[in-house]
């Protein structure tokens, strides 16, 4: 029999199942402990560091010397610091065109071997081999290749009856044949991106398309354009990140030459750091550095949502 | 007792003796060596102890590692030494030495970027007790024999000799014999005589440029030195004093401006030593103004196409001075090392004159004893020629350091190198040299603050 208490209107009341479980606070104390391990390495490997960089941001320190508090000095100086700004906008520059370009050929490459085609699988695995090569071997490759005088780009040039280039040896050319390597190496993986992206697709639309009669470049624009927008955005997302942060092309071929016409941000930086040994300034580069990647990435995550709920 | 037993017989004197002067003739040297080299020096004095060394990756250190084997079984003394690319070998040690506890007992420095950041931060020992101490120095190790441009490296303004010089770098004029001879130019005996000489020599339809050298920047600041010492000046004077604005300074960079904008091959602006190299070695330059170390490669048939024809001189004289600008390598020990000992026995072997010989006889690069050129045989069996060690005798005779001593010579040679760069793509000297020294200025004087 069950206790009176419990028998009500005729019926017996179970224990609900909010009643069977300890309360929340219990939980927490007794399995709290699990996530310690967790917060100690988050702590250790990011926390700590990027609370260290902000203390460091705010020193005047220099490797060589002692340090002192200068609170926002670095911080000004970025501003006045014609060699930074530079950076900054040829960094920006140097983004855009290491994005925009791999996307659309990536775009068309993707497109194109998404087709049936005869030694379809053969040429795909030759598009995809520059993106398995390693940075600092294919830099080494291209500054060969490269050499005004004895460069194989000339030699080609010449057979066509072109004057020689000055590729990565003049600082109007510099910028766009440092593109010109990051679109030859990466340009395989915004292909594989919105390859998986265009296998994904449905076939219906395309074929209620064909029968209302639709031409290829309508059904690119308004059904294929639509739904593979997302895939898009992740390229451009990955892309970005990588543009933004570019280092060892630059520094195996040009240093941030001729003179500082290729010096981005990040080899700003590492002369700042790891040449100049002025860490207090290069930890206020950095954190200006994370503040331009951390806006960019949320707005690129911000409107590939958008092209979600859109799409 | 027998008679024999008592008295020796005639026979067993002569088989005794013969015995003994065979044991005489063959043996004693033996222990006489023997005991000369234990009594003159004992190298087992720290048998079973253990180094670390941290060395720049270059073919020089390849022989180090290969001469530790015979180290180890002369000493006893255990080498633990690796070598990390040049760029990251200093960043490596000057982390490790600012902690205060730095991994190695022994550290290889590049005198011409860290004497004085060495010097101000104390990170090495003075060897001079060491050297001094005849318990510790092999007798053999003749501290004489070094060369004066290397041990200026090594030795501080206040005595200290805070490493022990491995290799010295004299900066020189190569030149390609056969378009010397089919333009009928002889070799330039001053500054101005090579622009005249490569205008002669630039041959643009033919792709062959006058002359050719470093245009990239930091890496060209040495050609722009090289040009100010024949004017008899550094960049920085004794007393820490910018000298980069003065006349001589600016005749300099004019000079280096017109070779670089006039005769040299397209695209200069971008080139380090290795861009010059190829041209010069693929017969597309007619002179290359660079370190002595790069004749390894261009006398190497199966990479150069001027093998046997390249000309090596002496840097010509400038309109007041004539001087090699120079660059050098030592071994030191860390002041925080607790094994000073072993440590200094590791330098006075790795750095001994068969050892030195040895650099020179595989081609990595010159030496810092004198009497490695003075060995014929090497002389005669090199690969280089005559004239090649003709010119690092002499390049020894006029060096001069091709680099301030500063700590801040790498945003030197940055902030200069702009300048230089900027001056190629048709800037005017004096303004850049200008902007650049206003921009140097207050680095300079903050780095020898605190």
């Amino acid at each position: 029999m069950p206790p009176a208490s419990e028998v009500t209107a005729g019926r017996v009341a179970l224990p609900s199942r909010a009643a069977s479980r300890p309360p929340a606070h219990d939980f927490s104390r007794k399995y709290g402990w699990f996530i310690l391990p967790a917060l100690i390495v988050i702590a250790a490997v990011i926390v700590f560091p990027w609370l260290f960089t902000l203390w460091m941001s705010v020193h005047d320190w220099n490797v060589t010397g002692d340090h002192r508090f200068v609170a926002f000095d670095n911080y000004r100086r970025l501003v006045s610091d014609e060699r930074f700004l530079e950076s900054v906008a040829r960094t920006f520059w140097f983004t855009a065109l290491a994005v925009i370009i791999p996307i659309a050929l990536g775009l068309w490459a993707a497109l194109t071997f998404h087709r049936h085609f005869p030694w379809r699988g053969i040429l795909r695995t030759v598009f995809v081999m520059p993106m398995m090569a390693t940075p600092v071997a294919i830099a080494l490759v291209w500054t060969m290749m490269f050499h005004p005088q004895l460069g194989v780009l000339n030699y080609l040039l010449s057979l066509a009856g072109i004057p020689p280039f000055a590729w990565v040896y003049s600082p109007d050319t510099v910028i766009p044949t440092l593109v010109m390597v990051e679109v030859w190496h990466w340009t395989p993986l915004v292909m594989l991106i919105l390859l998986g992206g265009l296998a994904g697709l449905p076939t219906d639309p395309y074929e209620s398309a064909l029968i209302d009669g639709a031409s290829r470049w309508q059904m690119f624009r308004y059904i294929t354009w639509p739904l593979i927008l997302p895939y898009v955005m992740i390229a451009v997302v990955i892309r970005t990140i990588d543009s933004l942060k570019v280092f060892d092309t630059i520094a195996v071929i040009s240093q941030g030459g001729p003179g500082t016409a290729s010096e981005t941000l990040n080899y700003f930086l590492y002369l700042q750091a790891f040449q100049f040994y002025n860490i207090g300034y290069a930890s206020a580069v950095v954190v200006v550095f994370f503040v331009i990647i951390i806006a960019l990435s949320l707005l690129l995550l911000h409107l590939r949502q958008k092209t979600k709920w859109n799409a | 007792m027998s008679r024999t037993d008592r008295f020796i017989t005639r026979r067993a004197a002569l088989k005794t003796g013969a015995s003994a002067a065979v044991l005489g003739a063959f043996g004693a040297p033996m222990v006489a060596r023997h005991a000369i080299g234990q009594s003159a020096f004992n190298w087992k004095r720290f048998a079973g102890q253990k180094i670390d060394v941290l060395l720049v990756k270059n073919p020089r250190s390849d022989l180090m590692q290969a001469a530790e084997k015979q180290f180890t079984e002369l000493t006893g003394i255990k080498v633990e030494s690796e070598q990390v690319p040049e760029q990251q070998q200093r960043q490596k040690a000057m982390i490790e030495f600012t902690s205060g506890k730095p991994s190695f007992d022994v550290a290889h420095l590049s005198m011409h970027v860290q004497k004085r950041l060495s010097e101000k931060g104390k990170w090495m020992d003075d060897l001079r007790p060491m050297v001094a101490d005849q318990s510790m120095t092999n007798p053999q190790f003749d501290f004489s024999d070094y060369g004066k441009a290397g041990l200026n490296f090594c030795t501080a303004a206040d005595g200290k000799l805070n490493a022990i010089p491995t290799f010295v770098d004299y900066w020189i004029l190569y030149y390609n014999k056969e378009l010397f001879e089919q333009k009928g130019v002889a070799y330039p005996k001053t500054m101005d005589e090579i622009f005249t000489a490569a205008q002669k020599l630039n041959d643009p339809a033919k792709g062959i440029a006058g002359f050719v050298s470093r245009g990239l920047k930091n890496a060209n600041v040495p050609v722009w030195t090289s040009w100010m010492l024949g004017m008899g000046m550094e960049t920085v004077s004794t007393d820490g004093k910018l000298l980069t604005e003065t006349p001589e300074a600016i005749w300099a960079a004019e000079l280096y401006k017109k070779l670089n904008r006039d005769v040299a091959p397209p695209g200069t602006v971008g080139f380090n030593w290795n861009e010059c190299q190829t041209s010069f070695s693929q017969g597309r330059a007619a002179m290359w103004l660079d370190g002595i170390g790069f004749a390894t490669p261009l006398e190497d048939k199966t990479k150069s196409r001027i093998a046997g024809k390249v000309g090596y001189g002496v840097v010509p004289a400038g309109p007041k001075a004539q001087h090699s600008a120079i660059f050098g390598d030592g071994l030191g020990i860390a002041s925080a090392s607790k094994n000073k000992g072993p440590a200094w026995f590791y330098i006075q072997f790795i750095t001994n004159k068969a050892n030195q010989l040895n650099i020179l006889k595989n081609g990595a690069g010159s030496p810092a004893r004198n009497s490695a050129f003075a060995n014929q045989d090497v002389v005669r069996e090199s690969i280089f020629g005559k004239q090649w060690f003709d010119t690092v005798l002499a390049s020894a005779q006029i060096g001069r350091p091709g680099l301030p001593v500063i700590i801040p010579v790498t945003e030197f040679r940055d902030i200069f190198g702009v300048a230089l760069t900027n001056m190629i793509s048709g800037a005017d000297p004096k303004t850049e040299l200008a902007k650049a020294t206003a921009a140097f200025k207050p680095v300079l004087e903050k780095s020898e603050q605190g």
